[in-house]
């Protein structure tokens, strides 16, 4: 362990089994005042020398945040116990971003040496993004790709180096108006990623950024603008994490996708915040004719997530696959869900929603299904998969459907199970214990979200599952 | 082969309870080493409690009675201690494992009672096709979730497919043979069969004398009402099937002369 980094989980006591909790001093460059006002959004802009549409835009937004009320649906309770007063907008930790981790500072370095960021990135990764608090900390694109014309870089790079492109989508699909939380992301966003694979090149091995945040009552606003050109393919992976502290942290994103004709692009997120981490966070996609765009998206931490990946089908024999994991343990809320809108002929779509709720955890899911007048032969399938094990937990769905054209074919499955009794006696029986057999009923439960994981992460995201399982029984 | 051996498997006057209503009143069993019983009787004579007790399954209450496997009481012992001691119960409803491979499941059951948990995967590939072809189970068997989807032979067929990788020294077999067509059921004979050892004994729990044609036990147990009425040879299946159970019922009113055992016996 680094002689900078202290393990402050048993400071607060709050959890035993969160392997990341764990934050190092901070040592900003610059880290504005607490609260959101428009003095801070100035600044924001300011060092980031963005060009004027761009700080116009941030203003108007954060207007748009003071205007809005906060949802009247979902957690409520949780919702309005942000304090919005009481959160870091803006923390940049270094003063250049890294492009070997020998350009980063030690501290930072040895985090992500602890999260497996270095190692991942030799084995298997064609990219990567490392975002510390507000800023990217480091970046890099293998060499080939760069050839190809891919582009891979911090949205910050991202609006500096290629203005145009970026103007061209930004804020397309989620305008700031979308909702609250896209208004504030659209004032004070920081980092993200800006990808564009040009047309016909197909990126088989995964671009992967990976989100910290490190500062106490620090909330992290990235923004995430990813463009497939027509008939390119990409999988891009993103990871989270942060530390345990007593304070709530707020993590706010908005994720932009465009599947341009013929593209298929595939969205994987492993989210594991730790337990006081709001993270809301809004993400869509448009997919046009032929395009494929997939959110894979599990969600194992944090205090309470509300994410309903969306996708827009505006193209013809456009696909949608929304695969989805939710583990929500004692005092956790995982509202999740997916959206899917049909806008043209013959598009398609899966939606698949798997949740685990234990000792006391919620876990919803709120899907919303619209298929719009002459989006003939469209084709819809829900399913939604509940687990319940222990006490009190709970498992809510909130399917709504708008079907406005009679000649499409729409299925809906819902399930709620427990882990029954014979169910363990018959693993029991075989000679594992009943924790072993616990994690063997949850794991075989995820397989279907886990088989559509690179292995590195399929191993790592069955093991998070087996952290999350331990001192269950008994 | 037998009465050849040292008794493995002890049961003394077993009574057992479910949900307040006794079950079993008071069941006497021995096996020993390399022997085979079958235990017949009707439905709700208390086959499957005492399968399933001996298991360790939590929604019995043991009123009375003990269970001695290796001249060790294991009553007190959790299913999966039972389990690892070589203890093996083949369900009668084996429960299905969604997303849960049957290499998976077997390997983490053999790791779960190996000396310091491991099992190389290498290893235990090869003895899991031994067994497999073996048993005549098709090798995708191996790669498919645990009884997810299974028709009632292949469930049937993959207990004792696990018996046969996990070596238990005791196999408890609850109504393996029903339901089956005769092919599975030669498969299951076959099975056990093999399986067949001066080590190990068996107890096949079933309702019909069918399955005996194919595996020749050593002794042949009816029960009754929660109780071993009855003890003998492979004759006494044999008059079974001829006489059916009302036979004994009437030997029964007989012997005891009591009419309240009797009515009993018939609820």
């Amino acid at each position: 362990m680094a002689p900078e980094t202290e393990v402050n989980r048993d400071e607060f006591g709050i959890s035993g089994e969160y392997q990341y909790g764990f934050s190092d001093i901070e040592k900003p460059v610059f880290k504005a005042a607490k609260g959101i006002n428009h003095e801070i959004v100035e600044q924001i802009s300011e060092i980031k020398k963005e060009p004027d549409w761009m700080r116009v835009f941030r203003h108007d937004a954060l207007d748009i945040f003071f205007s809005k009320p906060m949802p009247k649906w979902g957690d409520v309770d949780l919702l309005n116990s942000i304090d919005f007063d009481n959160i870091y907008y803006y923390l940049k930790p270094v003063e250049e971003q890294g492009e070997t981790w020998d350009d980063v500072p030690e501290a930072i370095k040895n985090t992500f040496d602890r999260l497996g960021i270095p190692e991942a990135e030799r084995k298997f990764l064609a990219g990567v993004s490392a975002q510390y608090d507000s800023e990217v900390v480091y970046h890099s694109m293998q060499e080939e790709l760069e050839k190809q014309g891919v582009i891979f870089l911090s949205m910050d790079d991202g609006l500096r180096e290629y203005e145009d492109l970026v103007k061209e989508y930004w804020a397309t699909a989620i305008p700031p108006a979308d909702n609250k939380f896209a208004a504030l992301n659209s004032a004070v966003w920081s980092g993200g990623s800006f990808v564009y694979i040009p047309k016909g090149v197909e990126v088989d091995i995964p671009l992967q950024a990976y989100f910290r945040i490190n500062a106490e009552n620090m909330g992290q606003f990235e923004r995430t603008l990813i463009i497939a050109d027509e008939g390119s393919r990409v999988h891009y992976i993103e990871g989270c994490t942060a530390p345990t502290y007593a304070a709530d942290s707020l993590h706010s994103a908005v994720v932009e996708l465009f599947a341009l004709p013929g593209s298929h692009l595939r969205y994987t997120t492993i989210q594991n915040w730790s337990k006081n981490v709001f993270n809301l966070v809004t993400k869509r996609a448009v997919a046009h004719e032929n395009a494929t765009v997939e959110w894979v998206d599990g969600n194992l931490g944090s205090k309470l997530t509300m994410k309903f990946p969306c996708v827009y089908l505006v193209g013809e024999k456009a696909h949608a696959e929304i695969l989805s994991i939710a583990f929500a343990g004692d005092g956790q809320h995982q509202d999740a869900g997916a959206k899917i809108y049909h806008a043209a002929p013959d598009t398609t779509s899966r939606i698949t929603s798997k949740s685990i709720s234990k000792d006391g955890g919620r876990a919803s899911y709120r899907g919303m299904v619209k298929v719009y007048p002459d989006a003939v032969g469209s084709k819809v399938h829900v399913e939604c998969d509940a687990l319940l094990m222990g006490e009190n937990s709970r498992s809510d769905t909130y399917p709504t459907m708008e079907i406005a054209e009679e000649q499409v074919q729409v299925e809906h499955e819902a399930r709620v199970s427990k882990v029954g009794d014979e169910q363990l006696f018959y693993l029991m029986s075989r000679g594992l214990t009943e924790e072993e057999a616990l994690v063997m009923v949850v794991n075989g439960f995820v397989e279907p979200f886990v088989k559509e994981l690179p292995m590195e992460y399929a191993v790592e995201f069955n093991r998070l599952i087996q952290l999350e399982m331990e001192g269950s029984v008994g | 082969m037998s009465n050849n051996g040292h008794p493995l498997f002890e049961v003394e006057n077993l009574k057992v309870a479910i949900d307040g209503n006794e079950i079993l009143r008071g069941v006497d069993l021995t096996i020993n080493e390399g022997e085979i019983h079958a235990i017949m009787g009707r439905n709700g004579s208390g086959k499957s409690t005492m399968a399933n007790v001996v298991m360790g399954h939590p929604a019995y209450e043991v009123l009375e009675g003990s269970v001695k496997y290796k001249g060790k009481d294991v009553l007190e012992l959790d299913t999966d201690e039972r389990a690892r001691l070589g203890m093996f119960l083949a369900f009668q409803y084996p429960m299905s494992i969604p997303g849960v491979t049957v290499a998976k499941f077997l390997h983490s059951a053999l790791k779960a009672r190996a000396e310091g948990g491991d099992v190389p995967v290498r290893e235990f590939r090869v003895n899991l096709n031994k067994a497999m072809d073996l048993l005549g189970v098709d090798s995708s068997f191996a790669s498919r979730y645990v009884n997810d989807g299974f028709s009632g032979g292949e469930k049937k067929r993959l207990e004792i497919l696990q018996m046969f990788v996990l070596e238990p020294t005791l196999c408890i077999l609850d109504e393996t043979d029903s339901g089956l067509d005769i092919d599975a059921l030669k498969t299951v004979a076959e099975g056990v069969n093999a399986l067949r050892s001066e080590q190990r004994a068996m107890l096949l729990i079933t309702h019909y004398q069918r399955v005996l044609n194919y595996v020749e036990p050593d002794v042949v147990h009816v029960m009754m009402d929660g109780k071993i009425v009855r003890t003998g040879g492979i004759e006494l299946a044999e008059a079974l099937e001829e006489k059916g159970y009302e036979w004994i019922e009437q030997e029964l009113f007989h012997d005891t002369d009591d009419a309240t055992s009797a009515e009993a016996a018939q609820a």
